[in-house]
């Protein structure tokens, strides 16, 4: 019972970390049609930055936002200088230069903040607590992870579902041309959408390195389970984004609790062959088809 | 009034438009005819600047709009309802109209009662996403969306393909009367020579690219061997 329930907690943190992941991913690839391989390292840019500021003895919070505004700065740069320059050409020349980012990236990160292994704080307690004879394994840095991904989440849904910038840049993601013709801003829509993403995708990388240790590749296995998640939950829908991250983070979990944890990765692709089999497009896979 | 001055597009080393010059009155109808891959599209594209001429030149109220782009157009007030129609399936019918006055700068709540008013059927189903329209429905949600940005200038690209004879007539004579009501220009491409005329003042004909008729309407529609060479009815 005990181990039940908290390989359940532990899959849930572990899967809302995944879906902020994935969520970056999805508004990006909603929009553009570009996958960012350069979301990983993105995050872990930006978790550095949040690192500088805490070592400079400013406290976790600054540090915290620190990052996340970086973040902002960092996806609307790359949207404007790497990715605006090859608009209108085929998708994989952007999609190739994501990867040339992660390679730029890390050799960048190992220049300015070197490649040994450096400990990041946590804001709250990493340990679980006692409930009469029960070991909850939920932390308070667990509840933290998951109630900040979910107040990120109710803002992107606020922002798009609620606002007229929102209702703006659904228009531009969903067909270009027409919301061009309409007077949309389609360029800012687009700079502001990968801002948006580099911003949840830098908060994955501080929940992932929270009590935790930070190098210059620490993020990496995170694209590989964000990048599951997104397309367990069909690569369009932010919605099946965060479903396909809590399925995938939960699933993970009782593998590695139950069965071995070397097995998680393994795992993670028998996960995705299964529901690509049986669902192509994904769980939240819209009937309509759409022009790309 | 909206002209065209020597007009010349290409795709590359293929050329859709030669020399193009036309004007469409304040307050009418101007009909664009011609068969399949004539250039119409190719010059309400140019238009509206999603391509870019070769040389000429686009006035809307002598103001140069050659080099504007194509996403200040609706505030400068030229909408352009594309081919095969351009509703954003993914979103609402109150949507796609609330972005139709967003883009232009100019979104009113009256608006949206305005087009409401002109297309009851939209008005029952604005919560519904506008994927679930009619083809007839969403031929009205364009033109409702359209005019959600108060154009002096609305370039229609073949709103009756695929639309039963009936609806056509419908929603040409609401045109018409929008048109009379309002002092709207209309651009009206068509395949469909016969029902454009009917409700235009003035007709264009293209041929591979080029202008060949310039006349009124009422003429066009009556010659028969024009109708033979390049109308088809
Ligand atoms: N994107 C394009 N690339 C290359 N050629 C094109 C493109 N669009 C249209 N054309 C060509 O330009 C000519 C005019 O096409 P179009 O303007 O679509 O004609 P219409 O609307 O009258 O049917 C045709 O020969 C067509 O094949
Ligand atoms: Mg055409």
């Amino acid at each position: 019972m005990q181990q039940l329930l908290n390989t359940l907690l532990t899959g849930l943190t572990l899967g809302m970390v995944y879906a902020a992941f994935a969520l970056a991913l999805v508004l990006i690839w909603r929009s553009t049609r570009i996958i960012n391989f350069a979301q990983a390292p993105m995050a872990m840019i930006t978790t550095y930055v949040a690192l500088t500021v805490i070592d400079a003895d400013y406290s976790y919070w600054v540090g915290f936002t620190a990052a996340l505004l970086s973040g902002l700065v960092l996806g609307a740069a790359i949207e404007r200088l790497v990715i605006r320059p090859v608009e209108g050409k085929p998708h994989i020349n952007a999609v190739i230069l994501t990867l040339g980012l992660f390679i730029v990236i890390h050799a960048v990160a190992a220049l300015l903040f070197g490649s040994r292994y450096r400990s990041f704080p946590a804001p709250f307690g990493v340990r679980g607590f006692q409930v009469g004879e029960v070991n909850v394994a939920l932390t308070g840095f667990g509840i933290f992870t998951i109630g900040s991904v979910v107040v990120v989440m109710l803002l992107l849904v606020a922002l798009f579902r609620g606002t007229d910038l929102g209702l703006m840049m659904r228009a531009a993601a969903f067909n270009q041309e027409v919301a061009r013709l309409l007077g949309v801003r389609v360029g800012r829509m687009f700079t502001l959408g990968w801002a948006l993403a580099a911003l949840v995708g830098s908060l994955s990388g501080l929940l992932i390195a929270g009590g935790s240790l930070v190098h210059p590749s620490y993020m990496d296995s995170a694209v590989v389970f964000g990048f599951v998640a997104a397309v367990l939950g069909g690569l369009d829908s932010p919605v099946g984004a965060v479903v396909g991250g809590l399925v995938l983070g939960v699933s993970l979990s009782f593998v590695s609790g139950y069965v071995g944890s070397e097995l998680v990765a393994l795992a993670a692709l028998g996960i995705l062959m299964v529901v690509l089999l049986l669902r192509p497009g994904g769980l939240f896979s819209h009937a309509t088809p759409r022009r790309v | 009034m909206l002209e065209v001055h020597d007009l010349t597009t290409s795709y590359g080393a293929v050329r859709a438009l030669s020399e193009v010059s036309f004007a469409a009155p304040s307050g009418q109808v101007t009909a664009v005819l011609g068969a399949n891959g004539a250039g119409k599209t190719t010059l309400l594209r140019t238009i509206s600047g999603l391509v870019r001429p070769r040389s000429g030149r686009v006035l809307l109220d002598d103001r140069d709009l050659t080099r504007t782009p194509t996403e200040q157009m609706a505030a400068l007030g030229l909408s352009h309802v594309p081919e095969g129609r351009g509703v954003i399936t993914e979103l609402t019918v109150e949507e796609n109209l609330r972005l139709g006055g967003l883009g232009a700068g100019r979104f009113r709540p009256a608006d949206l009662d305005r087009v409401f008013a002109l297309f009851p059927v939209l008005a029952d189903r604005r919560r519904a996403t506008a994927h679930v329209l009619s083809g007839g429905e969403r031929q009205m949600l364009v033109i409702g969306r359209a005019l959600m940005a108060d154009p002096r200038v609305l370039l229609l690209d073949e709103p009756s393909l695929g639309l039963a004879p009936r609806v056509v007539a419908q929603i040409f004579a609401l045109l018409r009367g929008l048109v009379t009501a309002e002092g709207l220009t209309v651009v009206l491409v068509e395949q469909n020579a016969r029902s454009a005329l009917s409700i235009a003042d003035h007709g264009v004909v293209l041929n591979l690219g080029r202008l060949v008729v310039r006349a009124k309407a009422s003429v066009l529609a009556a010659d028969e061997q024009l109708r033979h060479a390049y109308l088809g009815f």
